[in-house]
C-alpha cells in the first residue's frame, strides 16, 4: 500500500494519459501500449509535486447531471450571447461580479472558474480563495444578483455536493 | 442521406458560432468584452465541427473514432485557462498603469 501512492502518485491521471494516448495513437500495437504505460507512469511521477490531493469524487452521477447541464447551458447562452454581439452594442451593459464562493479546494475551484468561463457571456478572471470570491467578467449584466445567485445555484451547489466539500 | 444533412447542419452550426465570435472580437469596445468572442467560438464552434467529424468519420468506417472526442476535451480544457490568464494580465497591466504618476 505504501509502494502504490509512491510509484503511481495520480492513478487517474495515469490511467488518463493512457487511455489519450490509444485514442490518439496511429494503431493499437503492443509498441503503443508500451509507450502509454511509460508516459502514464512517468509524467504524474515527474510532475508529482504540481498535483495538490485531488478531492475525492462522492457523487459521480449529480457530475454527470452537472455535466449535461453545461452543455445545456453552454448551447443556449451561445445563442443570446449571438444575438447580443451581432445587435446594437450601445444595449450591451459589461460589469465585473464579485461571485461569493463556498468552496476551500483548489481544484473544485478551478472547476467552477472553468465552467464560468466556458458558459458564454461570463468569464472568470480572478479567484481570491482567501477571501473566497471569484471576481466574473459579464458581457450583459441585467441583474446582479440574479446573476450571482445562478451561478452559485447552477454551478457551485452542484459541485460541492459531487466533491463532498 | 439524413447523416448528410446532420452533418451539413452541424457544420453550418458550428463555422456561424466561430463567425459571431470573430464579428464579436472586431465589434467589441474593449478588452474585455472582447475576450468572450473567442471562448464562445471554441465551446460551441468547435464542438458542432467535432461532433460533424464524429457523425461522419462513424458512418464511414462503422466504428466510433475518439480522436475527435480528445480534441475537444483539450480544447475545453485549454479555452477557459487562456481567457483566464488573458484577463488576469490585463488586469495587472491596467493596475500598474493607474498606479504610475
Amino acid at each position: 500500500m505504501t509502494l502504490f501512492p509512491r510509484v503511481l502518485p495520480q492513478p487517474t491521471i495515469t490511467l488518463g494519459i493512457m487511455g489519450l494516448w490509444m485514442v490518439l495513437a496511429p494503431s493499437a500495437s503492443l509498441g503503443n501500449l508500451l509507450l502509454a504505460v511509460i508516459l502514464g507512469v512517468s509524467i504524474p511521477w515527474i510532475t508529482r509535486s504540481f498535483w495538490p490531493d485531488r478531492p475525492y469524487l462522492a457523487r459521480p452521477l449529480t457530475g454527470i447531471v452537472l455535466f449535461v447541464r453545461v452543455v445545456g447551458d453552454i448551447i443556449v447562452a451561445s445563442w443570446e450571447v449571438a444575438r447580443l454581439v451581432v445587435g446594437p452594442l450601445d444595449r450591451l451593459k459589461p460589469a465585473f461580479i464579485d461571485v461569493p464562493i463556498e468552496i476551500d479546494d483548489p481544484f473544485v475551484a478551478t472547476l467552477l472558474a472553468s465552467i464560468v468561463s466556458l458558459t458564454p457571456g461570463t468569464v472568470s478572471v480572478d479567484i481570491d480563495r482567501a477571501a473566497g470570491i471569484l471576481n466574473v467578467h459579464a458581457l450583459n449584466v441585467a441583474d446582479e444578483a440574479e446573476m450571482i445567485a445562478a451561478i452559485k445555484r447552477r454551478y457551485e451547489a452542484p459541485l460541492k455536493r459531487v466533491f463532498g466539500c | 442521406m439524413i447523416v448528410d444533412i446532420v452533418i451539413s447542419l452541424l457544420i453550418l452550426v458550428g463555422a456561424t458560432f466561430a463567425l459571431v465570435g470573430s464579428i464579436g472580437l472586431a465589434r467589441l469596445p474593449d478588452f474585455f468584452t472582447r475576450l468572450h468572442g473567442p471562448t464562445k467560438a471554441t465551446t460551441l464552434g468547435v464542438g458542432s465541427v467535432v461532433i460533424a467529424s464524429l457523425i461522419h468519420s462513424g458512418a464511414a468506417t462503422g466504428g466510433v473514432s475518439l480522436r475527435e472526442l480528445a480534441i475537444s476535451l483539450f480544447l475545453f480544457i485549454t479555452a477557459p485557462v487562456s481567457a483566464h490568464l488573458l484577463a488576469k494580465a490585463a488586469l495587472k497591466t491596467r493596475a500598474n498603469r493607474s498606479a504610475k504618476p
